[in-house]
């Protein structure tokens, strides 16, 4: 982590007993490992868990003084194969990396984990990236969880809950020989809250003391006749003793068990949501007293038969709420209750939706349901008085509880959806209906025409910008190519303006998605050749052998482009193997050639400046239309933006205060010869590229705008070269602290251009118009 | 007993501070006894793309054995006390995700515009209407707080922010007092004077806000002065007052850039081609008379290198510059151009003669044609740049023999001449056809593209002149407009069936 620094944060990281922590869910977390007594800690960065890994990679001092080995592993896999370090030695490991993403590339090593079993505790923490804003394919990890056998935690989400979880989690997984997942929901990871702190402990036995006293034992390891061993060991040992110890120590939480014959039952993460429904439905307080009862499953997997028997003993139904599909929870729910030979009818996804997050618009639609079925809420009153009378008279709906989202949707369009398609307009009540009333006459256009979509995209400056500049400018050429995309912020190309990529399979997998795309040997060679991105995160994560050696050895013919900005960006801007700086923990500097030409690669050209239109063009047109048959490897090389203005800023400032001489460059558009057609931003998307009221009275289109947030990247001069645009764009070089130099060079060139400029004006003035009018604007310039 | 947390949703964009001001608003009521939680989904949305941070905060944290609250980690839908929004369109998306209630939700939000991509990017205008936003957001809102926050923010040199916590302090919704907030950014120890001048400026505009004694925005009807013209001009500023209403406001314009783009009898030219209309059969409709003038004037000005290099050396433009990049008078300022004169432009540049001597295939051409391959960046700044487009821009005294403007001055007659024919049939259609210039725009290849579509549409006009809906031709307009490869145009005339 190079250009960032987590001093505050590792200081509540140094917090003793007694102490009020106060941060974020992810945080707090890896205060729990510390306290925990933690021998060491591996993973792979990626939202929502950077946090984790960033401030311990800061924080040197704390793991020197307790003994804790830090990895940054090179992937997932490698941090679950970690893990291997408790099999044999009592030795508390976590790991934690972005899931679902993270657990599919770890499974192997996680099968092979859970398989033979674990000495020391293994705590896998995943940060659930499911549900709004997610970046990711919606799955869960209670898959993994299950076929593998780990077991799987899911907190309430407030930090108490969360730190004691991790310390449960460790006893857990040491009472049971297996490893547990701790799921953190992106909510919570990003949640802030307080909980106290307890001592930092050191651990009993360090990776030191293992080194020096090996030890093995072959019915540990994954070989039969072990591994049928395994299996047997998993159900007739280590699952009694999961569920007896889930039990004693009462992970899972009861709450006004017999308040009502019809119950919930639902997994820890969701418990905040279904409290605020069950508020909304006047059944439960702030504080989470609830007249319904409610079995809260801490411990999503395993499930515990004797439990569920004792929830649903004395009640006519219960309500599995359960995210995501398939819906595993309520299916064993169904074959305990079977089994069991209770009666309890049981709910689920009947009443809430089979796909999308729970939020609490859905949770409580759900519930409202449920219970108005069991008669637990009236299906016509309101449950609760409203806070103040509703006054909107435009609106008339069946009552609903909480006050409804007024409708400024006029035009049309009454359902709303949010990014993950869920209508979280309506709370359950019935649609409004829209009465013709007064404030029609005022028709506004629908929200839906007059909101855009606003997606995430390439930051001002971006190096990778240019890259799909020069993609979309040599396409233009050479017709369009099939273009597979990668993991990571150059995947913002699939979108507007730039509208790059066909497919994403995963991190690291942008070269090995287009491995198909070469025609058999001896056949007619395609005409066109296919090209994969793929950023230095994912090739060192992958993609150099998945990829590009995969490439070399089935002898394709494509092109990669290599996206080497110094750092895992999007993850964080963390560093990596080809990261320029230097770290003092980690090993820097290794280039990204150097690998490729390693494995066999003979066409490599690297571009050290992305920026460079010309030569990016230059070289993707050679290598999309070279005769040399083989994989060729472009390496686009520039600093992540984002990453250098936080460094450079804060030696610019102090340059400038210190009196030295400084440059600082930006562009800006010439209003008065920028004819809005916008092509320069249809070729860029910088935002900071926009557009503005068009000062010319005749003219009625918006010209386009530099932005005073312009890092003066060069893009846009490079691109109204390279595309011929048009002459509107200038480079502003303004010198702070100039020389005696600058200064005299300055006053000379001041003196004939401003004489010549005054007799022009003079000239024109001739026949302006005197005094201005309200065509002010289109004047200013000829005063 | 309190019986809901007060709940507070902050929709921003990656980067715009959202989070800073969540955290804030957790550390005001943390330090002031209350519980606190916030949440957000930043993620891959850090960058640019749209965000919601969500904080509740609850009362009595401070009291002893105080039980702890159970608190949502997000926004209910019709269940906020309180909006916060960075943008005006982001104000639209709280109003469309139902987080705005009219029964109580205070809504804050800036009315200044990021554009979004779609906006951006469209070949024409496709700025959404921020009026219809704001009166979106004030009819959603049971009180809706509205200023230009980024224009605060930078004269206060913060961040939006800050000026949002201010004008959250001024609201009054808060049960804080304003040295409470004000404490908070102190605590927070990063950039705190500029924040806190931000905060000021938020807290008053938010206070003049809501007792409505916000100055109106200065009028845009300045009192018309009488102006008194050059001789040269004034008998065509009377000849120009003599058109029909709303017709003198853009020819008198158009007499001015054009006396300024060449000379007096440029801008006769420009009246008498205008009275040619407005005598002819059907051309006196004001509408048609106004856009023609309108079109004509941009037409008759364009933009050759004569006139980008005379644009780009006026002392004008040189303090526009230094006003835009913000330079300080004890900086020094240097300006260069990004210019690609193809030869093309070269050709056009010439005497006609001789432009379209080298336009053909000969050494010449290629011996030029060499040295144009490549963009150039010119130091309009130093001696030798700015001399070298001085002297370029002094040709444009002889523009009228020059190859482009001989190509330019045919093609406004034709235009001229078929407006004159259309609108003895329908003006309506005269007027759409005379808007068809808006086409013709940009330089080199965006210029090409332009013209092409122009020209089809003329053609179409011309074959369908007596059979043509005033609306199909702007259908088709729009459709010209809608991407760059004319697939949308394309499908348009196969639509109307219009052949060409």
């Amino acid at each position: 982590m190079a250009e960032r620094s987590f001093i505050e944060e590792v200081k509540k990281l140094r917090l003793s007993k007694g102490e009020v922590f106060s941060g974020e869910g992810i945080l707090a977390v890896t205060k729990a490992l510390l306290e925990s007594g933690v021998a060491y800690v591996a993973g792979y960065q990626g939202a929502p868990i950077s946090h984790l890994m960033d401030v311990l990679a800061d924080a040197q001092d704390i793991l020197a003084d307790h003994g804790i080995r830090f990895e940054n592993s090179a992937s997932e896999a490698t941090a679950a194969a970690t893990l291997a370090a408790s099999v044999n030695y009592p030795l508390r490991g976590a790991i934690t990396f972005k899931a679902t993403v993270g657990t599919n590339v770890a499974s192997d090593a996680l099968a092979n984990l859970a398989s033979g079993g674990v000495l020391g505790g293994a705590l896998i923490i995943v940060g659930e990236d499911y549900g709004e804003g997610s970046s990711i394919m919606q799955e869960r990890s209670h898959a993994f969880a299950m076929k593998s056998q780990i077991w799987l935690l899911d907190p309430r989400p407030n930090l108490p809950s969360i730190v004691q979880s991790v310390k449960d989690g460790f006893d857990l997984s040491e009472a049971t020989s297996t490893p547990v997942m701790l799921q953190m929901r992106i909510r919570s990871c990003h949640l802030h809250g307080q909980f106290i702190a307890g001592e930092n402990c050191r651990p009993a036995f360090t990776v030191k003391d293992a080194m020096e006293n090996p030890r093995r034992d072959v019915n540990r390891i994954v070989l039969p006749p072990a591994s049928f061993l395994h299996e047997r060991e998993k159900v007739q040992e280590r699952w009694p003793a999961a569920i007896r110890f889930i039990q004693e120590r009462q992970l899972n939480e009861f709450f006004a068990e017999d308040a009502a014959d019809a119950g919930i039952a639902l997994q820890g993460g969701n418990y905040n949501s279904v409290i605020r429904a069950l508020q909304k439905l006047g059944l439960a307080n702030v504080y989470g007293d609830t007249k319904i009862p409610l079995y809260v499953m801490n411990v999503a997997y395993p499930l515990v038969d004797a439990e569920f028997d004792r929830f649903c003993k004395n009640k006519r139904a219960i309500l599995v709420i359960e995210e995501g599909q398939p819906n595993f929870v309520e299916q064993n729910v169904a074959s305990i209750l079977h089994q069991s030979g209770l009666s309890t009818r049981l709910h689920g996804k009947d009443f809430l939706p089979l796909a999308g997050d729970y939020n609490t618009a859905t949770v409580l639609k759900g519930l409202r349901g449920f219970l108005e079925l069991y008669g637990l809420v009236a299906s016509e009153a309101p449950a609760v008085p409203k806070r103040r009378p509703i006054s909107i008279p435009v609106v008339a709906a069946q009552p609903a509880t909480a006050p409804k989202p007024a409708m400024a949707l006029l035009g049309g369009d009454e359902e709303v959806l949010d990014s993950n398609g869920n209508d979280e307009s309506l709370l359950g009540a019935a649609r409004p209906e829209i009465h013709t009333l007064s404030d029609d006459l005022d028709v506004l256009p629908p929200l839906d025409q007059t909101v855009h979509a606003r997606p995430p995209g390439l930051c001002t400056g971006c190096p990778e910008r240019p890259i799909f500049t020069a993609i979309k400018l040599v396409e233009r050429e050479l017709g369009e190519h099939h273009i597979s995309a990668d993991i990571g912020c150059h995947l913002f190309s699939i979108l507007p303006p730039f509208n790059l990529g066909s497919t994403t399979m995963g991190y690291g997998l942008g070269s090995a998605s287009a491995a198909a795309f070469t025609v058999a040997p001896g056949s007619e060679p395609a005409t066109k050749r296919a090209i994969s991105l793929m950023g230095d995160g994912g090739f060192w994560h992958n993609g150099l052998t998945s990829g590009i050696a995969n490439a070399v050895f089935n002898r394709s013919d494509n092109l990669t482009v290599i996206v080497d900005n110094n750092y895992s960006s999007a993850t964080g801007g963390q560093d990596l193997l080809s990261s320029r700086a230097h770290n003092p923990t980690r090993s820097t500097g290794h280039e990204i050639e150097k690998a490729v030409k390693g494995v066999g690669v003979d066409w490599v050209r690297t571009i050290k400046r992305t920026y460079d239109l010309k030569a990016m063009t230059s070289a993707l047109r050679e290598a999309l239309t070279a005769r040399e048959v083989g994989p060729k490897v472009l390496i686009a090389q520039s600093e992540c933006m984002l990453n250098l203005q936080r460094r450079e800023k804060k030696q610019v400032r102090k340059a400038i205060a210190d009196g030295q001489r400084v440059v600082r460059e930006r562009f800006g558009v010439d209003p008065d010869t920028c004819t809005g057609d916008h092509s320069c931003i249809r070729l860029s998307g910088c935002p900071s590229l926009s557009i503005g009221d068009n000062p010319d009275p005749l003219r009625e289109d918006p010209v386009a705008v530099v932005l005073d947030s312009c890092v003066g990247c060069g893009n846009c001069g490079e691109v109204s070269h390279a595309a011929v645009l048009c002459p509107s764009f200038y480079r502003a070089n303004i010198v702070s602290n100039p020389t005696r130099r600058d200064k005299l060079r300055q006053r000379v060139r001041s003196a004939v251009i401003g004489w010549l400029q005054s007799r022009e004006a003079k000239r024109r003035a001739v026949y302006a118009p005197v005094a201005s009018t309200s065509l002010q604007a289109g004047a200013s310039h000829a005063a | 007993m309190q019986h809901e947390p007060i709940k507070i949703a902050i929709l921003a964009m990656g980067g715009e501070g959202g989070g800073v001001l969540a955290d804030w608003i957790v550390d005001l009521g943390e330090h002031n006894g209350w519980f606190a939680q916030t949440t957000s989904v930043p993620g891959v949305a850090q960058r640019t793309g749209a965000t919601v941070y969500y904080v509740e905060l609850f009362p009595g944290a401070d009291e002893p054995g105080a039980r702890a609250p159970v608190l949502s980690q997000a926004p209910l839908p019709g269940d906020l006390d309180i909006v916060l929004a960075s943008e005006l369109m982001e104000a639209g998306r709280a109003v469309q995700r139902g987080f705005v209630t009219q029964d109580n939700t205070t809504l804050l939000s800036s009315t200044h515009r990021v554009y979004s991509i779609a906006e951006k990017s469209a070949m024409g205008d496709g700025r959404v209407d921020s009026d219809a936003l704001l009166r979106q957001a004030r009819r959603a809102a049971k009180r809706f707080v509205s200023f230009d926050m980024a224009e605060v923010a930078e004269r206060a040199g913060s961040v939006i922010s800050a000026v949002l916590f201010g004008a959250l302090s001024g609201t009054g919704v808060l049960p804080f007092s304003r040295e409470q907030f004000e404490h908070t950014i102190e605590r927070g120890g990063v950039g705190v004077k500029p924040s806190l001048r931000a905060f000021s400026a938020g807290f008053s505009e938010a206070l003049d806000a809501q007792v409505g004694n916000k100055p109106k925005a200065a009028t845009h009807s300045s009192p018309r002065q009488a102006l008194s013209y050059h001789p040269a001009l004034a008998p065509l500023v009377e000849r120009a007052n003599a058109l029909p209403t709303g017709v003198p406001e853009i020819a008198l314009e158009g007499i001015r850039r054009l006396a300024d783009y060449q000379d007096p009898l440029y801008a006769r030219t420009y009246v008498d081609r205008l009275e040619t209309l407005a005598t002819a059969p059907g051309g006196r409709d004001s509408a048609l008379l106004r856009e023609t003038a309108r079109y004509l004037a941009l037409w008759m000005s364009y933009e050759d290198t004569m006139r980008v290099a005379d644009l780009k050396t006026r002392g004008s433009r040189f303090e526009r510059v230094r006003d835009e990049v913000r330079s300080r008078d004890d900086q020094v300022l240097e300006i260069e151009e990004f210019m690609h004169p193809r030869l093309e432009e070269i050709c056009e540049t010439l005497p006609k003669d001789l432009g379209l001597w080298l336009s053909k295939p000969n050494w010449a051409n290629r011996l030029v044609g060499r040295f144009t391959r490549q963009g150039r960046v010119i130091r309009t700044s130093s001696l030798g740049g700015f001399l070298m487009l001085y002297t370029l821009a002094r040709w444009g005294r002889w523009r009228r023999v020059t190859l482009r403007f001989s190509l330019e001055n045919a093609r406004i007659e034709t235009w001229l001449q078929r407006l004159r024919l259309i609108a003895s049939l329908n003006p309506q259609l005269a007027l759409e056809a005379a808007q068809c210039q808006r086409l013709v725009k940009g330089y080199s290849d965006t210029h090409a593209r332009g013209l092409r579509n122009y020209e089809t549409l003329m053609s179409v006009v011309d074959r369908h002149q007596r059979s043509l809906a005033p609306v199909t031709l702007r259908e088709l307009r729009d459709a010209a407009l809608a991407d760059e490869h004319g697939h949308k145009l394309k499908e348009c005339l196969q639509r109307h069936a219009l052949t060409l």
